[in-house]
């Protein structure tokens, strides 16, 4: 991790010197984690990285608590989340925090990677701290996928089943594949077993990754609003105690939609269904996966065949690991660039209303507004991100994180030297944060 | 999910209007499709565990159990509750003498430690509520082939779909008693069907049902049918509130624990929040950011 300041620390402490001298781990935190220069003008979406690295470890933590209690099998597994529920101390309270924590933690992801989309942080030097931000988010997929099958109610079960059958889709393989997933010739004991093997993995797995995450990120050092690289110390503080301090104002403004969510209406985001045990030889009326997964279950459905509608879903994540040569501009953030602008709100708004979507039975007017905004959001990528660049005019870019943070200043508060700067470069609009 | 899209607003091209009056349209198709389906006649009740302060009320917890156990236990099986819970904190806590009488009253089948043969016994706390039926086929054997549920979970276990504009604001307004409703309103609605209809054989005319207006249980309950000591009216919508509130205590024992530590939780968050922003607006004070 080099690159930023110089190894000139040297701890007060004897023991600190004596260890760091053999292992520099506190040079490491100091260099990484104190003094790590920070554009000194980012909002409060880039607070939603703390945000993960909280829910990660809450998860984590939460999860090995239920482990505890809990038996993966097909006989047991229900009976013994209601033991969790109602017979281990503070039992309900630690399964609503795991259960609400898995949408939490999607909600600040779908955050995350949606500013990274509006302010061009997938563009050079950034490429690789995307790509591993696409496979955080294709890991917590599976991860969240595996959990919802552990307390083995009904859309536990017809989940499972819906989505491991569609690799029975691949040519020839298919159904090979699928008997090899399940453990077996249906979704049943084996199944379960092997999910709650893997859902215990595989956080661990995304730790590491996100230590890559972190790493690359302190390579190339954070993006920001204006899109602009920082260029000299003047557009940055030290990461303790500025960052620290607004991430963890912002950690405990989430924590509050959090604990609403746990103890007020800690059932609103789950299925009323998976309070019935799984029954193979009951269908549920309408079979939805977790809200977090809408979007994706809306493409697969719209696709009139089932291998395509396979593809369309799996190509709607991976199309994410090319976006650094999809996007043609120059310019970074959206914030100068007016048609990416729109294309970028009109992207959220499909990816709502195709969660909305995914929700609904998968029939008539339904399958059509899902074609439609499926072909969107595939246009979004394959044809907006390169043309845009190409056709769009963007706006004066500031020439510095400084020179923006004086012109949005410029005329309200009392600046020392104030810039002459470019005044026109960013209007006097009222800051957002 | 949704909440993403309040910044959106200001800036909607017309083409973002275009696909957002596409989704308003289905929106607004999909409600009538609710509609037709006739479940708004499930009305939302007042209860006491309602809202952030919500608690149980103790005495319709009491009333609840006698009508469970004189009406619904004859069919539907409570494998969940053991007879202590009757008596802990949180929810229709009768005394623990009375726990302990209440439970005396059940034979529970078992196996003596000394010859190993079966014999009943009468209950203890420890206990769980015996099913009325030995397994599920003599259940649906003595039903017209209809299994009855197990009540444990079934106010967390059922609900109507609320469709697109009402789960939003079903989040803001802390409306979670959907089951409770539910199962209120679906005793309260047996009817005769309407002219034209053809009765199902076997079957009883509810429009309330989830699936379908055809419900295999009878209507269960009518006035009078349960004797109430505490001089509560005996009419079958007073019947449907107090067991239903007792079938969400079933379901949910803990919500009175869970609401109470809630409110500290949120008072804590929501002061850290502030000392937090004060501190965090003094130290960025002197940099122009």
């Amino acid at each position: 991790m080099a690159g930023h300041g110089t190894s000139n620390y040297q701890p007060k402490n004897k023991v600190v010197r004596w260890v760091d001298s053999r292992l520099p781990i506190f040079s490491l935190m100091n260099e990484q984690a104190i003094v790590f220069p920070t554009p000194k003008n980012l909002n409060y979406l880039w607070t939603f990285g703390a945000i993960l690295s909280f829910m990660l470890a809450t998860m984590m933590i939460s999860g090995i608590v239920l482990a505890m209690h809990y038996a993966a099998n097909t006989e047991l597994a229900f009976d013994r989340v209601e033991h969790i529920m109602r017979d281990v101390n503070f039992g309900w309270l630690i399964r609503y925090i795991h259960a609400v924590g898995a949408s939490m933690f999607f909600f600040a992801v779908y955050m995350h990677i949606a500013r990274g989309l509006y302010y061009g942080s997938y563009k050079a030097p950034r490429e690789i701290l995307w790509m591993l931000g696409v496979v955080i988010l294709i890991l917590m997929m599976a991860t969240g996928f595996m959990g919802y099958v552990l307390p083995w109610g009904q859309m536990s079960f017809w989940g499972a089943t819906v989505i491991t059958n569609l690799f029975s889709a691949i040519p020839l393989v298919g159904p090979s594949i699928v008997e090899w997933l399940w453990g077996g010739f249906a979704v049943d004991n084996a199944t379960l077993n092997r999910f709650f093997s893997l859902h215990y993995l595989l956080p661990f797995v995304i730790a590491g990754v996100v230590v890559l995450h972190i790493w690359a990120l302190h390579e190339v050092g954070n993006n920001n609003p204006t899109g602009v690289s920082v260029k000299s110390s003047k557009d940055t503080v030290p990461f303790h105690p500025y960052l620290t301090m607004k991430d963890f104002f912002a950690l405990v403004c989430f924590m509050v939609l959090y604990a609403y969510f746990v103890f007020y209406i800690p059932n609103y985001l789950g299925h009323p269904d998976n309070y019935i045990e799984a029954d193979p030889l009951v269908t549920p009326a309408h079979i939805v996966p977790e809200w977090y997964l809408l979007p994706f279950y809306a493409m697969l459905r719209a696709i009139p065949s089932k291998l395509g509608g396979v593809v369309v879903m799996f190509s709607s994540l991976l199309i994410l690991f090319v976006v650094p040569w999809l996007d043609t501009s120059k310019v970074r953030s959206a914030k100068y660039r007016p048609m990416f602008k729109i294309a970028f709100w009109v992207f959220v708004i499909s990816c709502i209303a195709l969660g909305w979507l995914g929700s609904q039975p998968a029939e008539g007017v339904y399958v059509m507004l899902a074609r439609f905004f499926t072909f969107y959001y595939f246009a979004f990528f394959l044809i907006l991100m390169p043309l845009l660049g190409i056709i769009e005019t963007p706006k004066p870019v500031p020439n510095s994180i400084a020179e923006s943070v004086l012109a949005r200043h410029h005329g309200s508060t009392a600046t020392v030297g104030s810039g002459e700067g470019r005044p026109d470069a960013a209007p006097a609009a009222p800051k957002k944060d | 999910m949704p909440l993403k899209s309040m910044t959106a607003a200001g800036l909607l091209s017309r083409f973002a209007r275009l696909a957002l009056a596409g989704g308003l349209a289905a929106g607004l198709s999909g409600a009538a499709l609710a509609a037709e389906e006739g479940h708004s006649l499930i009305e939302k009740q007042d209860w006491s565990f309602g809202g952030v302060f919500g608690t149980y009320e103790r005495a319709q917890l009491q009333r609840g159990y006698k009508v469970y156990r004189e009406v619904c236990s004859l069919c539907h099986s409570m494998d969940r509750l053991a007879f202590r819970n009757l008596h802990q904190p949180g929810g229709p806590e009768f005394s623990e003498e009375a726990a302990k009488q209440i439970a005396s009253e059940y034979q529970i089948p078992d196996i003596s430690n000394e010859t190993g043969q079966p014999f009943d016994r009468p209950g203890t706390l420890t206990d769980h509520f015996p099913a009325p039926f030995p397994n599920k086929a003599a259940a649906q054997a003595a039903n017209g082939g209809a299994y009855p549920p197990d009540l444990s979970l079934i106010a967390k276990a059922r609900a109507e779909h609320r469709g697109f504009p009402g789960f939003i604001v079903d989040a803001f307004a802390n409306y979670a008693e959907n089951g409770p409703d539910y199962i209120y309103a679906l005793l309260t609605h047996y009817e005769d069907p309407p002219a034209g209809v053809e009765p199902v054989p076997g079957k009883h005319y509810n429009p309330v049902f989830l699936s379908g207006d055809w419900i295999s249980m009878p209507k269960p309950i009518s006035d009078g049918q349960v004797e109430y000591t505490d001089g509560t009216s005996e009419t079958v919508e007073q019947y449907s509130a107090d067991v239903s509130a007792f079938l969400m205590w079933a379901a949910e024992p803990k919500l009175e624990e869970r609401k109470e530590i809630g409110f500290r939780v949120m008072i804590f968050l929501i002061v850290f929040a502030v000392l937090l922003y004060l501190t965090k607006r003094k130290l960025w004070r002197n940099v122009e950011h």
